[in-house]
């Protein structure tokens, strides 16, 4: 999840760099991976590229499948380039092993380095610098599902290629076969067919013969205007299994001989396990051992629901060390206070920068972000057995199969060829099962080394999976702005908190000629990871918060006043002018509704969203509809890609109206959906998605629906009652429905417009 | 404690503590496993199963106050066929990651067949339960196009 845009590779340009992998193609790798990932029926034909006897195309997906239905894009991706028969088309995962590393996504990365330097690589990257044109991946455990870059990197680097090379090889086997030129054939629906006699042959039939072959890595791909399946709303492989329950996650893994284990982790981040009463559970028959880690205990039974209930007989007495006082109302404080005082290192200045601003005219707002947690239905579980002889296999979902395979190794000590790590399907992700955040995976192995010989399924309860996440960070960001004659910012000055550095995607869209981004450390002992949309999840309610009240200000109209700072910039344009358009922009509303707008561009994909908004008498809000346009180049699939804009906006929504983690004494407070509300079908908006198409690379799709809904939503409330939200969440923490507005705050609709309509 | 359970038409004798929710004998004895846990609390709905064709949360259900009554789980509503929910969820493409969509299913179902044509107001006072990747607007189309007949060609 993070941006491509941040990544580089040590300075070197990495073009021509797009071989896919196949530097590194020989007879000796396609008998390996037929030999890994083949049934006795199924041969691969080139990476990731399977066809069995029956014409059955399996395509072997670099990824996990989280529900953003990747599998079925990708899918259609390959089947495009192959020319194949969609109805026997399957997608399945690939094993967790170096020959099936995702060179492509690593390629894709190589690709695009405008502005990285080494040492804002991220770790799953590490290596690619020091040997940056060709056999990347191999050596490298990548098979990252993350960045919203799935389609456009796999896809587009790497399952369109290797489906095109499989496509020239079927037709090589079966031009050799009539001994005709491989010029005198074409494809079609899973077939070869020698056009001058129309004499054909099965994909199947050919699939052995084809393998021989050594696959391009330059083989010719289809254009836009050539494509049948790419484009269009096909429904997804996964969905029939996931309407009747078979679909397999994760936590259904069930082993001959099973143990379940139940964990309880220090409270305190950092805190570790001092004693252990074992007395209450002693003679309990059904336990099979207390497992004592550095920081937690697992309590491993014959079942789940008994090792749980042992669990809670047990008052383990951990150290809280060094973070027993800390609270998010000091670190709130404490970035507060930076802000003023703290050391501001310079990130980017345009034009001149802060030196424009002029003090008598500058407008200054100050805007806060809480921590948050990712709350996936599937709460962190991983199974494994640890064998007498040291080796170790692991069942879980993760977002990187290889990744966690290595993870697993380095913790056990073992090497990675002694690890089997089988990965299912995760029950949501949202970025919580992203490499470093592997905490369940740890806990996991550990235990099974502690009860070697026995597989051991360790489940979080919702309530450890609540405290023991790495969360979305706490971010203070201050704005100070003079404005032009015309109303437009003159200068844009954007200082913010932050742990690990400066945010690309602090930076704004907009012509603005002085702009200056500047950043102040302020430490945290939380921790901290990607959650959908990473950065943009706190810049874009920042920075659109802010533009908002520069409008209000200048006495314009929120749509027009982007417009105005959007020239030169057409897509941006388009997708904000088709969101305004489709939600009736201007179109009068009953009092005490307003509307709100807010775009934001990230994962290479613009959306705009324009929320509606009741505010009632009391203060309740209600959102009625939100309308998005959304442009991502071109929508491999554009049910989709709707799908995932939708799903970004309900998931944005609930951390905007409801989210909020606190910490109260080194440890977090909430511990479960009642104390951390989400959105559910009664507070579920309307939802509209428009897609607009362009000629733009391709962007990502899971994560650009998420942060325009907030500030979208904070501006209606604005244009509602005339309160503008600075701090989310929306709501006053009390995990009831709303924020209560402040009777005093509240303006009348007619005297709000007033303000904003008289220039 | 014996306790003598029936789950989609079958019968099962178990001999376990009383107060065991009902979801961990359906994953753990029986190997129902789509029925999920998520919360344990009762607050999201992922373990939604028909207790004498109630909708029920089954993670804080005592097996024993479930003995005896007809329990219908995911894997036997359809009685081998697709429902007409479910074909209606294929319809509108309604799940992402799934894992809510058992406890959904289970409880749309049992709203319908009680009222069939349910106003929005009504579904969502009914359907309480969680799903994070965001399927709401779906659930509703689907659940709109039952109400008006056209949800699906199945039963």
């Amino acid at each position: 999840m993070i941006t491509r845009r941040r990544l580089l590779i040590g300075g070197t340009t990495a073009a021509g760099a797009l071989v896919v992998g196949y530097g590194f193609w020989s007879r000796d790798r396609l008998s390996r991976i037929n030999s890994i990932a083949a049934k006795p029926n199924e041969r691969f034909v080139s990476d990731w590229i399977k066809i069995a006897d029956d014409d059955t195309i399996i395509l072997v997906i670099p990824h996990c499948d989280m529900g953003t239905g990747i599998f079925t894009a990708l899918s259609q991706m390959a089947a495009e380039e192959l020319d194949a028969d969609w109805r026997k088309i399957r997608a399945e995962t690939a094993p967790a092993d170096p020959l099936f590393a995702n060179a492509a996504l690593v390629e894709g990365y190589l690709l695009d380095q405008s502005h990285v330097t080494r040492d804002s690589m991220p770790i799953f990257l590490e290596g690619a610098a020091a040997n940056a044109s060709g056999r990347i991946a191999r050596f490298m455990n990548v098979q990252t599902t993350g960045g919203s870059s799935a389609v456009n990197t796999t896809g587009v680097y790497g399952m369109r290629v290797a489906a095109a090379a499989a496509r020239a090889m079927l037709i090589e086997a079966a031009a050799a076969r009539i001994g005709a030129p491989v010029t005198a054939f074409h494809t079609e629906m899973s077939r070869v067919i020698h056009t001058p006699s129309g004499l054909s042959f099965s994909f199947g039939a050919l699939a052995a013969a084809a393998g021989r072959y050594t696959p391009s890595s330059h083989p010719k791909l289809k254009s836009k205007g050539e494509y049948k399946l790419v484009g269009k709303a096909i429904p997804r492989l996964d969905i029939p299994d996931k309407v009747n329950g078979t679909a397999r996650y994760g936590i259904d893994i069930q082993l001959p001989g099973m143990q379940y284990g139940a964990i309880s982790i220090s409270p305190t981040f950092g805190g570790k396990l001092v004693s252990l009463d074992e007395g209450p559970i002693a003679r309990d028959p059904r336990v099979k051992k207390v497992v004592k880690l550095e920081d937690a205990i697992v309590v491993v039974a014959d079942r789940f629901w008994r090792a749980r209930k042992a669990l809670d007989l047990l008052k383990p007495v951990f150290d809280p060390g060094e973070n027993a006082h800390v609270s998010s109302l000091t670190l709130r404080d404490d970035q507060q206070a930076a802000l003023k005082t703290g050391l501001i290192e310079r990130d980017l200045t345009v034009g001149a920068g802060a030196d424009a601003l002029r003090s008598a005219t500058v407008i200054e707002r100050v805007y806060h972000v809480p921590y948050l947690a990712h709350a996936a239905m599937e709460p962190v579980n991983a199974t494994a057995l640890y064998t007498k002889e040291g080796k170790l296999e692991v069942w879980a979902g993760t977002q990187d199969g290889l990744g966690s395979r290595a993870y697993c190794a380095k913790i056990a000590g073992i090497h990675l060829q002694d690890v089997v790590f089988h990965l299912l399907p995760s029950g949501g992700s949202f970025g919580r099962r992203l490499p470093d955040l592997w905490n369940f995976l740890s806990y996991a192995v550990k235990t099974a080394i502690a009860v070697p010989g026995v597989p051991i399924k360790l489940v979080f309860t919702r309530e450890q999976d609540m405290q023991h996440d790495f969360y979305r960070p706490s971010v203070t960001s201050r704005f100070r702005a003079s404005l032009a004659h015309d109303g437009t910012p003159a200068v844009w000055v954007n200082d913010y908190t932050t742990i690990d550095g400066s945010n690309t995607e602090a930076r704004i869209l907009y012509d603005v000629p002085n702009q200056a981004y500047n950043t102040v450390k302020v430490a945290s002992p939380v921790p901290i990871g990607p959650w959908r949309s990473v950065e943009s999840s706190w810049h874009g309610y920042f920075v659109e918060s802010f533009i908002d009240e520069l409008a209000q200000l200048a006495h314009r109209d929120p749509v027009d006043y982007r417009r105005a700072l959007l020239k030169g910039k057409p897509r941006h344009l388009a997708t904000l002018e088709l969101a305004a358009d489709k939600a009736g922009w201007g179109m009068p509303l009953p009092p005490r509704w307003g509307r709100g707008i807010a775009m934001v561009e990230c994962f290479g994909t613009i959306a705009a969203h324009v929320a509606e908004v009741e505010v009632t008498d009391d203060g309740t809000i209600r959102v009625h509809r939100v309308t998005s346009a959304a442009d991502c180049g071109t929508a491999v699939n554009p049910d989709g890609f709707r799908a995932q804009i939708e799903g970004g906006i309900v998931f944005g929504l609930s951390a905007a109206l409801y989210g909020e983690i606190t910490i109260a004494h080194g440890a977090v407070a909430q511990q479960n959906f009642p104390d951390y509300p989400v959105v559910r079908l009664a507070d579920c908006p309307a939802i509209d998605v428009h897609i607009h198409e362009s000629d733009a690379l391709l962007g990502g799709a899971g994560e650009p629906g998420t942060p325009p809904i907030a500030p979208a939503l904070t501006n209606a409330i604005f244009a509602a009652s005339g309160v503008r939200i600075r701090e989310l969440p929306v709501s006053d923490g009390s995990g009831v429905i709303v924020r209560r507005i402040d009777a005093g705050e509240f303006k009348t609709t007619s005297a709000l417009h007033t303000a904003i309509d008289t220039p | 404690m014996q306790i003598r359970i029936l789950v989609n038409d079958e019968a099962h004798e178990l001999d376990i503590e009383p107060e065991v929710p009902l979801l961990w004998i359906l994953r753990d004895e029986l190997n129902l496993t789509g029925t999920k846990y998520g919360c344990g609390v009762s607050a999201c709905g992922a373990c939604t199963v028909h207790v004498a064709g109630k909708p029920t949360r089954s993670c804080t259900l005592p097996v024993a106050a479930a003995a005896n009554k007809q329990i219908t789980t995911i894997e036997g509503i359809g009685a081998g066929a697709l429902t007409a929910v479910q074909e209606a969820w294929i319809e509108h493409q309604v799940p992402q990651c799934g894992y809510c969509q058992s406890g959904m299913i289970m409880a749309v179902s049992a709203l319908l067949a009680s009222n069939s044509t349910p106003s929005d107001e009504e579904l969502s006072a009914a359907i309480t339960n969680i799903c994070r990747c965001g399927t709401y607007p779906r659930i509703r189309a689907a659940v709109r196009a039952l109400a008006a007949g056209r949800g699906g060609s199945g039963r």
